[in-house]
């Protein structure tokens, strides 16, 4: 009998006789392996929990700070400056002239980031570049009419409770996708405890099925 | 201590096992996927100040109103216009689809000349200059009436220019193609005399008896009848069909009558013979009755016998009569004609014989009824200035009555009847039964220009074409028509720049007329088509301009009208079909099919059942009993007199045996890799039979066999 048809009748008793010999030399090359897993197992897993939402996201500061909570209370509610134009359309991000409603171009307060918009945008007359965090991909069609005004909902379901805020966050940008980090939520997991935690297409679809029974079809959004 | 396999391999499995249960599988699987919808050659359309334009579809002759949403500049949708007189808010699918007409990939961009077989661009200046002398070289021969002129209608301002030119030129050869209207125009001048058409309160009507006019596929104003047939369960006005094959509108409807193809005339006959025999006509309407309603009486008796017409209908005697009493008894009867969508070939007989039902319950220029108007006449154009030589070929013979006739008269002659043709806004060289005759004719014809938006079937015969603006990007005055109970007259507006070097119709023709100087100029002294149209409807552009449309007449025709029944009287005959084969192929009007101009939209044609079309093979419906040895589904050729093709078999049990339907609208085969090449012109397969009374096109169907292919 050769050597190779020796080792493939008896292979199996032989490995079995090698792996339980005992040897200490195997011990040890064992102890390494598992150190090594263990090793490995804890850097790639703190990684992607600490790690990777960091360099997944790219940081913005807004042009300036924004203090909701003193609007709020200055004009009462959201739809002072949030509101359904007279076509259904919804003004989302106010337009710089329907800020001069109460604005000129000497600001009223003593901050710097009104200081900012006075003169960098009031007086020479331009739009401010804000990040929007809610903004949707455009294959997206969203009435924001239907859900107020049809539904009844309100800002906070889906936006929560911006309007108490009293600076700008910073925004992120998902490097991979461009979208805003409000998309899929902070969790990283994207498990959300709040209805505004997150603001993907499934949040919608749940919504839907709780309030109308029905999870909606592809082309009321994706028109 | 030493590195080895085993560390390694401890290594990997702790990095995978780490990662495993960190999110980062998951994020990055669905990060990747948004991903790949935002590549940077993915086309995203631009974000701009959304705004509406209001404007009215001319795609077909509903007269529709629309509005167009646009995103800055850029008609981006089109929907219906809420509050407008004729659709109220609704658009059928060619309407929304109507964007898609712009960037078609058949739209003539630019004008352009037959060289040697091939079309080449040319400038507007000069393809204006050369038509101009060509012209000019006609009047010079003393030749004027040598010009002729097709085009879709004889109503609005843009066929009212081309009326004109032809006057000023000095020609009386101007033909339109066969519509629903013309056919009603044509119904009412022979039962109530010229200058009036037909239109049907079918809102109002609780009982509409079709004669296999396609009701909620096309026929006349599509999307108001869609509404009118909506609003039948709630007003419980009973629909009955009258046609061989169960379409859409038959199943529909309260009652399907299964009808032998073609002898809709002769059921309509025997039922005036049984409303006048039963004394269920309106004695009081019957004042107004002349030309012999006895003699008339007595022919119906005489030659459409119950029984006989029974044996050539195939409806049973008792059903044709309790049909008959039944809508004589409605209270707000309307008897409706036109195969189809109404167009094309029909039969001045049918169409006489199924109004004469209306005009025997009396429910003429009632509420619910059929309305006797007079046709619009809202258009105030000026003389045209005349010369000698204008005048003396005005007063020449027409060649022809009808765009048939002139094709043939074309074909026949061994001397050129016709020098240049116009043609606009139509498409004779594929809509007409026997198309390849026209384009035979086109041949012929020294020089045919198109003034057309598409190089369509008729284009590609030209020798020139004068590329149009589309409705999106031109003004034009609308009128309704198609048998619509009102009278108005919607304003089509730009919405867009001309996407192309695209000119609206009137100014290409203001221009023309311009440099053809003398009379014909002076007749053409507006300086663009805007200004035209201004002048010519000076009583209503304030109306029109202000809300998009205008009423005519303001409140519908009321009173007693006369009607004379000499026409019918005289018993025309019913048209034959033509052939020897036991089978009979009939056209069928599908409403995601456009049979005219322009071809359907890739949107539309997209939408088309498999069981019309599949691949670049059309199907035919056949009732399975006569296609006993067939396969469903299998290839088989289809010949008729004028022609064979190869088609599928469709079995269809609600069309009646013996009958075979093909649908029209397909088989283009000009360069649109949407539209074209798909299935088979049904035209092709039908040779046209002129029918005496009319002088038009009557063959609305033609005898063919099946055999393996």
């Amino acid at each position: 009998m050769s050597e190779i048809e020796n080792k493939t009748e008896h292979g199996s008793m032989d490995g079995t006789k090698e792996c339980a010999a005992g040897d200490p030399k195997n011990d040890t090359a064992l102890g390494l392996g598992v150190i090594f897993f263990i090793l490995a197992f804890l850097i790639c897993f703190l990684s992607g929990w600490l790690l990777f939402p960091k360099l997944l996201y790219s940081k913005h500061e807004q042009p300036f700070d924004f203090d909701h909570a003193l609007h709020v209370q200055e004009t009462g509610d959201c739809e002072s400056c949030h509101y359904l134009r007279e076509d259904g359309t919804f003004s989302g991000i106010p337009e710089t002239e329907s800020c001069l409603d109460c604005h000129t171009d000497e600001p009223m307060g003593t901050t710097e980031d009104e200081a900012i918009f006075a003169a960098e945008y009031v007086a020479k007359g331009r739009e401010v570049p804000w990040y929007v965090y809610a903004k949707q991909p455009d294959c997206v069609f969203f009435s924001h009419a239907a859900h107020i005004t049809a539904a009844g909902m309100d800002c906070i379901t889906c936006h929560g409770p911006i309007g108490e805020s009293i600076s700008s966050r910073p925004y992120e940008e998902n490097r991979l996708t461009g979208y805003s980090r409000d998309i899929w939520g902070r969790n990283i997991w994207g498990i959300k405890k709040n209805t505004w935690d997150s603001m993907k297409m499934d949040d919608c679809a749940a919504c839907h099925q709780e309030e109308t029974g029905h999870k909606g079809y592809c082309f009321q959004c994706h028109k | 201590m030493k590195v080895d396999r085993r560390s390694f391999l401890g290594l990997g499995l702790g990095a995978v096992a780490g990662i495993a249960i960190s999110p980062v599988g998951a994020k990055l699987t669905d990060d990747s996927s948004i991903w790949t919808q935002n590549w940077p050659w993915t086309p995203v359309p631009p974000d701009g100040k959304i705004s509406y334009d209001q404007s009215v579809c001319t795609l077909c002759p509903g007269t529709c109103g629309i509005k167009v949403r646009k995103i800055d500049n850029r008609p981006v949708k089109i929907e219906g216009r809420d509050s407008f007189p004729v659709n109220n808010g609704g658009a059928c699918l060619h309407g929304i689809a109507g964007i898609q007409y712009l960037y078609d990939p058949s739209r003539v961009k630019t004008p352009l000349k037959k060289n040697n077989g091939r079309f080449e661009p040319i400038s507007w200046e000069d393809a204006i200059s050369l038509l101009a002398k060509r012209l000019g070289k006609i009047r010079e021969n003393q030749s004027p009436d040598t010009l002729a002129c097709i085009t879709d209608t004889d109503l609005g301002s843009v066929a009212g220019l081309f009326r004109h030119f032809m006057a000023a030129f000095g020609s009386p050869n101007h033909v339109t193609m066969p519509t629903l209207e013309s056919w009603l125009a044509l119904t009412a001048q022979t039962l109530h005399g010229s200058g009036h058409t037909l239109g049907f309160d079918l809102d109002n009507a609780d009982f509409i008896l079709s004669f296999g006019a396609g009701f909620i596929e096309g026929w006349g104003s599509p999307v108001a009848c869609f509404k009118a047939n909506a609003s039948r369960k709630k007003r419980d006005a009973k629909l009955y069909q009258i046609e061989p094959r169960l379409s859409t509108t038959a199943a529909a409807a309260d009652r399907w009558i299964p009808i032998n193809p073609g002898t809709q005339a002769d059921l309509a006959m025997a039922m005036c013979g049984i409303l006048l025999q039963e004394n269920l006509f309106d004695p009081e309407f019957a004042t107004g009755f002349k030309g012999g309603l006895n003699r008339f009486n007595a022919m119906v008796q005489q030659k459409y016998p119950l029984e006989q017409v029974a044996a050539t209908t195939g409806i049973s005697a008792a059903d044709i009569k309790k049909t008959a009493i039944a809508f004589a008894k409605a209270k707000m009867p309307v008897a409706i004609p036109g195969k189809g969508r109404g167009n094309g070939a029909q039969s001045l007989k049918e169409f006489a014989a199924v109004h004469t039902l209306n005009c025997l319950t009396g429910n003429i220029n009632k509420k619910g009824g059929t309305f006797v108007k007079p046709v619009h006449n809202y258009l105030a154009f000026p003389d045209p200035v005349q010369d000698t030589v204008a005048r003396k070929g005005r007063a020449r013979k027409k060649i022809a009555a009808s765009v048939q006739e002139l094709v043939t008269k074309v074909n026949q002659s061994d001397e050129p009847v016709v020098d240049t043709l116009f043609v606009y806004n139509a498409n004779p060289c594929y809509t007409l039964n026997e198309p390849m005759q026209a384009v035979k004719a086109f041949e012929k014809i020294p020089f045919v220009v198109s003034f057309s938006s598409f190089m369509d079937e008729t284009a590609l015969s030209s020798d020139m074409i004068l590329p149009v603006s589309t409705f999106l990007e031109r003004f034009e005055d609308v009128p309704s028509k198609a048998g619509l109970a009102s009278s108005v007259v919607g304003l089509t507006s730009p919405v867009v720049d001309p996407v192309f070097n695209t000119r609206s119709p009137g100014d290409a023709l203001i221009r023309l007329a311009k440099a053809c100087g003398g009379t014909i100029a002076q007749s053409f002294e507006w300086d663009n088509y805007e200004t035209c149209l201004k002048n010519l409807v000076p009583g209503i552009w304030k109306a029109l301009s202000r809300d998009g449309y205008a009423l005519v007449l303001q409140a519908s025709p009321t009173g007693r009208v006369e009607t004379d029944f000499a026409f019918l009287a005289d018993n025309p005959p019913t048209i034959q079909l033509q052939g020897d084969f036991d089978l009979t192929l009939v056209p069928i009007d599908n409403m995601r099919v456009i049979s005219t101009v322009p071809a359907s939209s890739p949107f539309a044609i997209k939408t088309v059942s498999d069981r019309v079309i599949k691949n670049k093979d059309i199907f035919v419906e056949i009732n399975p009993q006569t296609a006993k040895g067939f396969k469903n589904g299998g290839f088989v050729t289809l010949t008729t007199p004028a022609g064979s093709a190869k088609v599928r078999l469709d079995f269809n049990e609600g069309i009646m045996p013996g009958v075979i339907g093909m649908v029209e609208g397909l088989g283009h085969w000009f360069d649109n890799k949407y539209v074209s090449g798909k299935g088979v012109n049904v035209h092709e397969l039908i040779s046209p039979v002129i029918e005496p009374g009319s002088g038009l096109d009557a063959a609305s169907g033609i005898k063919a066999r099946i055999s393996k292919a």
